[in-house]
């Protein structure tokens, strides 16, 4: 106890030099520095990964049957296989099976819900103009009401096998053309959003997707190439 | 003060009593709610007497727990306990499982009046916070509505053990707001006036629940501002919307009788712990309350607005009454602004 | 013998006596957003314990070198350091629950707790003594963290750590899980606390007084 006392003295009595402040700052930044780098370096793979698994199953869920993925980027009017991480851009995902036939693409598009934005991942299929499966990235809807529209597999279900012309749209009496889903009870609204958002993406995508059967076909990487090697080929 | 049968009462002026107390008032409110509970009961059979029998025990069990024990009497004795969860059994829909509206009770009192401090001192309608507690924990059970149905059969939901969801077995039918909502279907004139629609125990005998209004206003509980401000709002905000596109917007007939309007009207937003005080900041209470109902019901996510708008201006009602003051007499305006 | 009493004593003054979210008030913007399930008040309460113990020994080594003028400076960059990595961490080895717990990682730095901690204790005590009121302090706050969390997600969900409790018929108390049910479930906590001590107080009193007779 008696040198706790001491040193509060000591710091009481003590008027220190600016360069003392200075330095001490300094030095404080400078090992936070070096330690946040090292964190950074050492989980940066990890956490790569780890987005980019949540991606992948999220494509693989949309799509059927399908194994392999890349991501496409539309350039100047035409849909262009992309391994480069831009600012802003705004990828769709083309899904292959095992003998890298395409199956269908798998757009992101997002609205805004009874809560908050919700983000959808829905798989599309040009062929035959449908959509064919649908997951939420992301949503902050009403616990209970709201998030069955991922929690309840009925209604994840109605997504399966859905025509996008006319519009889509969420009933409450049953669906009975093949562009209606089943709306939930009691969450009329967030299930009408999930519809509008998916017929917000194929507003903007199916006109600018290439004919069915002129997709990208899948380019074969054993290891993807850096950022500057894919801008190179 | 506390003399038992006083020879000389000494105490201090003023000396005129007062025959408006507390428990009158309440009495008065009770005889005036009877012939339109009495109805409701009627449409809805025994299972909706036994929800809100269930609402009057929660709200009078918490009110005599929290009462001082010394004042337990007194407190019970004055009847805004019963009339509370009273109001909140007439705002429930009749197959609600009854362990729901003994909680909807508890929370009535317990949040919405006893934390603040007890009677008097709570800014928002204790019923009405009941009711919005309940219809955000239970969303669906709070919207299934029963078809009015044979007076002594019971739906089983009523009986669901607490914590467990009651399986309604009895007739399900939107109530006429909701149809109107989201498939605008309109509900005879006849049946919103007498009641015989689905919806919550009070909601529906439009006629009584004037009746028994009018018995208020002529006992003098009521400030007739109040109830006349909202409901002329929204006529004419109704009849606007209706004249512009009748295909679309209710019209003011039904924007009044149908839903809660008239009982949140004559009976919740009259609560003179939650109104404001002045002539003129009752008005602006009021003409708010038929605005944003009928702004919830045409342009909101729910088919019902009166339980938001009611707490809305609740909240605004002290603000209002702070630039309402009347100015006092004799002073300069200037100096007052 | 004596010191480790003392140091028995901090723990437990964080943990129960000066409970930082009971007692003090403290840390609630964490303890509100993210305790809609237990797992996630865990989770925080780990992360914030963490934090408060790795800052705590890291000011109660240096407090002598610290010049007062930019202690809070000097303070706040050691924690901000301990919640970077905590955040890296977290979102390279558990992605779902970094996920969960979104920005409220990162403001741990904003934290009054921790900030108080340094400030009152770490920067004026041995590390020995920090070292036993970061453990009660951070103790404390995750007792309440899970403690919240459990509630809400027992009546909000009908589960605890994700496992059901009341089968399938169980009706979920919605508002639970939304933000109003934190601050229903923290305000019904504070009553119980309060009411623990008035009822300690009384008994105190109660002994004192037949002291006095004695």
């Amino acid at each position: 106890m008696s040198e706790d006392k001491v040193e509060q003295a000591a710091v009481v009595a003590d008027e220190p030099s600016p360069a003392r402040l200075i330095g001490t700052l300094a030095i404080a930044g400078l090992v936070s520095g070096i330690i946040i780098i090292a964190i950074y370096l050492a989980t940066f793979e990890t956490i790569k990964e780890n987005k980019a698994r949540e991606l992948r199953e999220a494509v693989f869920r949309v799509l059927p049957n399908v194994s392999k993925m890349q991501k496409l980027l539309l350039k100047e009017g035409k849909l262009e296989v992309s391994y480069k991480e831009e600012k802003g851009e705004e990828p769709i995902y083309a899904g292959y099976d095992d003998n890298n036939k395409f199956m269908g693409y798998a757009i992101p598009s997002d609205g805004p819900g009874f809560a908050d934005t919700i983000s959808v991942l829905y798989g599309y299929r040009p062929s035959d103009r449908k959509v064919i499966g649908m997951w939420i990235l992301a949503s902050r809807e009403t616990p209970g009401l709201g998030d069955k529209i991922y929690k309840d597999a009925a209604f994840v279900a109605n997504f399966d096998d859905l025509a996008i012309e006319p519009p889509i749209v969420a009933t409450k009496k049953g669906k009975s053309k093949p562009n209606e889903i089943d709306a939930i009870t009691g969450a009329t609204i967030s299930s009408v959003a999930v519809a509008k958002i998916i017929n917000k993406g194929n507003d903007y995508w199916v006109s600018r997707l290439p004919e069915p059967g002129a997709e990208p076909a899948y380019v074969e990487v054993e290891t993807p190439p850096e950022a500057e090697d894919a801008q190179a080929q | 003060m506390t003399q038992k049968d006083p020879k000389l009462l000494i105490q201090p002026g003023p000396q005129l009593r007062q025959q408006m107390t507390t428990p009158v008032v309440m009495r008065d409110v009770w005889y005036a709610l009877t012939p339109a509970t009495l109805a409701g009961i009627w449409f809805f059979g025994l299972g909706a007497f036994l929800v809100l029998l269930a609402c009057i025990a929660g709200a009078v069990l918490v009110e005599w727990y929290f009462a001082p024990e010394e004042k337990r009497g007194y407190f019970l004795g004055d009847g805004t306990a019963i009339l509370t969860g009273w109001l909140l059994g007439l705002t429930l829909p009749p197959a609600l499982p009854l362990w729901m509206a003994f909680l909807g009770g508890v929370v009535a009192v317990g949040i919405g009046k006893t934390i603040w401090g007890g009677m008097g001192a709570n800014i928002f309608n204790p019923a009405l916070v009941g009711r919005a507690f309940l219809l955000a924990t239970f969303p669906i059970a709070m919207t299934t509505w029963t078809a009015p149905g044979d007076f002594f059969t019971i739906p089983s939901s009523l009986f669901a053990l607490p914590l467990m969801t009651g399986v309604v077995d009895t007739v399900t039918q939107a109530s006429p707001l909701g149809m109107m909502k989201f498939e605008h279907i309109d509900t005879p004139f006849i049946d919103l006036l007498f009641g015989n629609t689905s919806g919550s125990l009070g909601e529906t005998s439009g006629l009584l629940l004037i009746l028994g209004g009018i018995y208020l206003w002529w006992r003098r509980d009521l400030d007739w501002r109040i109830p006349v401000g909202i409901i002329g709002t929204a006529v004419i905000f109704s009849l606007i919307l209706f004249m512009v596109d009748a295909d679309r917007y209710p019209g003011p007939v039904f924007t009044v009788f149908s839903g809660g309007m008239l009982l949140g009207a004559i009976f919740m937003a009259t609560d003179p712990v939650t109104s404001p005080l002045t002539r003129k900041g009752t008005w602006i209470f009021a003409i708010g309350i038929g605005l944003l109902v009928v702004l919830i019901r045409v342009f909101g996510g729910f088919p019902e607005g009166i339980m938001y708008a009611i707490l809305l201006m609740n909240a605004a009602t002290p603000l209002i009454d702070m630039y309402t003051q009347p100015r006092v007499f004799g002073r300069e305006l200037d100096q007052n602004e | 013998m004596a010191k480790e009493q003392l140091a028995y004593d901090e723990f437990m003054k964080g943990l129960w006596r000066e409970n930082p979210v009971f007692v003090q008030v403290l840390g609630l913007c964490p303890l509100l957003a993210v305790t809609n399930s237990a797992i996630n008040g865990l989770a925080m309460g780990l992360a914030s314990f963490f934090v408060l113990l790795g800052s705590s020994i890291l000011v109660s080594l240096f407090k002598s070198y610290i010049p007062k003028q930019v202690r809070i400076s000097c303070f706040i960059i050691i924690i901000a350091t301990f919640v970077t990595v905590v955040d890296y961490t977290l979102a390279a080895a558990l992605p779902v629950i970094h996920k969960e717990l979104g920005a409220f990682i990162p403001l741990i730095v904003a934290n009054c707790l921790i900030l108080g901690r340094m400030e009152a204790f770490a920067s004026r005590n041995t590390l020995r003594m920090s070292v036993a009121d970061a453990f009660g302090m951070g103790a404390g706050f995750l007792f309440a963290l899970v403690s919240l969390g459990a509630v809400r997600e027992i009546l909000g969900v009908g589960e605890i750590f994700g496992f059901a409790l009341f089968g399938a018929n169980f009706e979920p108390w919605v508002i639970m899980i939304l933000p109003p049910g934190g601050f229903i479930t923290l305000g019904v906590m504070l009553l119980y606390f309060n009411w623990l001590e008035e009822k300690k107080n009384k008994i105190d009193k109660q002994l004192a007084t037949e002291d006095g007779v004695n």
